[in-house]
């Protein structure tokens, strides 16, 4: 776009970046090199924390949580409870992670991360709790090395994660009573019923929900993605408890032993939003 | 890479496949998503790549509730056999680092699959028109080698014009010429990686600036139907595509009633 004076402005496109395709074709050894070295820092690893596990595990429900939300969700009703043991975790670097190298030992509680816990009372139901940002350029990989875990034979898969309400589209006007409020996609080999309504069209997922939901459509594997649409910033109790319909089929949950977590989940940000902080 | 969404892997051997570039104002998507939801093509299977941004949505193509809860995702492939034709529809951009694997991935299944031409639909941006390219009708053509013998006569007689190669260096005499599409994403590329592989593609684009493309792509699939006649044209008036429901709300959510 030329203005006034004469100078050449790009215009902003929503579908291509510029002039970027252009400088793909003419790479040098060096700049081969250099880009397998990047590759390689940026995959997605599986790291066993039981000692004799070198094959997937036997699964018939795994439940993913991705999001500030559903990992709290996930920390407040399911894992404060006694009877989860970490089997195993993702090893995984971008450019939001802390420090410069993939991490080599397990992360804290907290931390940025995704974990795979399993039930001990009930052995084949599997928790995969991701916090943290999982690049665009890793979303295919690390669900790849999710499920190269878990054996996908008769498996059933629930995903939750999180959305902002201001990426929901309706004709009516969203007023702030109706949030937090739950849409779900499910793939075609899920028969059960399902708590809440469809995704309406044009909503869409994106993320890690997206990359899993589309693996099992590809590979007919069960699953149903509950994402919840919050108006608030960070993680909050109402949007949580909104998943608690969702796993009644799965899981029974303690209602009662949460409610201490649940305060201690959404301090932590109700602390840092603090102005004299 | 391509997967078949029922049991039996579907033959594509003498077809036609049709596929879109992500490119300025999606239009090239916008013109496949016309063809599919007017012709009602199904499923048949899933182009599952790790080279495309992951999304996720209810069925796009929606024409009453029993279909509306069909899972969508980034890349999926349509066919209809009487027609002999298949589709490619691309919803998500190409991730940047993995460009390189797209190309290689779409010429070794378009060879695999022994398509009998490829069409791939695009867009280019208007503001950067060269000022012979100023004159006419914005719509433009490609062909490769091994389908220029069959089908440059046809575009002649259609009046279509081809893309028109830039000097390199503007203003000077003599100057080198080269294939310019600002905006067009992936199309150069696979273009000239289907002329060196010698695979038959036709690319057909059109110069527009983004926002409501709307338009763009209804004038680049009847442009495409002058040609392939995938729907009969009436007499009077041009071809009744059909919108698909997920063009609704293109420009935004309803409006706060407070603010008035």
């Amino acid at each position: 776009m030329a203005t006034f004076f004469g100078e050449v402005l790009s215009v902003y496109s929503r579908a291509v970046e510029e002039d970027e395709y252009e400088d793909m074709t003419n790479e040098n050894e060096e700049d081969e090199q250099i880009r397998r070295e990047i590759e390689e820092k940026r995959s997605v690893e599986v790291c066993w924390l039981l000692g004799s596990q070198d094959g997937p595990l036997q699964c018939s429900d795994l439940i993913i949580g991705a999001g500030p939300n559903a990992s709290g969700f996930i920390r407040a009703y399911l894992l404060s409870t006694v009877g989860w043991t970490a089997v195993a975790w993702l090893s995984f670097w971008n450019e939001r992670s802390r420090g410069s190298e993939r991490p080599t030992v397990v992360p804290g509680p907290g931390e940025p991360s995704c974990v795979l816990y399993r039930l001990e009372s009930c052995p084949t139901v599997l928790i995969c709790q991701c916090q943290g940002f999982v690049a665009e350029d890793q979303l295919f990989q690390f669900t790849e090395k999710v499920f190269s875990c878990v054996q996908t034979r008769d498996l059933n898969v629930t995903i939750l994660s999180d959305c902002s309400s201001a990426d929901y589209k309706t004709s009516d006007y969203l007023s702030g009573s109706s949030t937090p409020f739950l849409r779900c996609l499910k793939t075609s080999t899920y028969t059960h019923t399902v708590t809440c309504p469809p995704l309406e069209q044009p909503n869409i997922c994106s993320g890690l929900a997206a990359a899993v939901l589309s693996h099992c459509q590809v590979h007919q594997i069960s699953a149903v993605l509950y994402q919840c649409y919050s108006d608030v910033l960070h993680p909050d109790s109402a949007s949580m408890q909104m998943f608690a319909a969702t796993l009644s089929s799965v899981l029974k949950l303690e209602q009662s032993l949460s409610a201490d977590v649940l305060q201690r989940v959404t301090r932590v940000s109700e602390i840092q939003s603090n102005l004299y902080t | 890479m391509f997967i078949s969404s029922g049991d039996a892997v579907p033959s594509f051997k003498g077809f036609t496949l049709i596929l879109p570039a992500v490119s300025v104002g999606n239009v090239g998507q916008l013109a496949v998503d016309l063809l599919i939801s007017t012709l009602n093509m199904p499923r048949v299977g899933y182009f599952h790549t790790d080279c495309l941004i992951p999304m996720a949505g209810n069925n796009p193509y929606a024409s009453s509730t029993e279909d509306a809860a069909q899972l969508s995702t980034s890349a999926e492939v349509y066919s209809h056999r009487d027609l002999k034709l298949a589709v490619l529809q691309i919803r998500a951009p190409i991730i940047q680092t993995k460009v390189k694997s797209f190309r290689k991935l779409m010429i070794s299944w378009m060879k695999s699959s022994g398509f009998l031409r490829t069409v791939l639909l695009s867009s280019a941006h208007a503001y950067q028109r060269d000022d012979q390219q100023l004159h006419g009708t914005p719509l433009r053509y490609m062909l490769s080698p091994s389908l220029e013998k069959e089908e440059r006569q046809r575009f002649e007689e259609l009046g279509w014009r081809e893309m028109e190669k830039i000097s390199v260096f503007p203003g000077i005499s003599d100057s080198e010429q080269r294939l310019y599409i600002p905006g067009g994403g992936v199309t150069k590329c696979l273009y000239t990686d289907c002329c060196t592989e010698d695979v038959p593609m036709a690319v057909v684009l059109i110069f527009c600036s983004e926002g409501d493309n709307i338009p763009d792509a209804f004038a680049l699939i009847n442009c495409l139907n002058d040609w392939l006649h995938l729907l009969e044209k009436p007499t009077q008036g041009s071809v009744q595509w059909r919108v698909p429901p997920s063009w609704k709300l293109l420009f935004g959510s309803g409006i706060p009633p407070l603010l008035f």
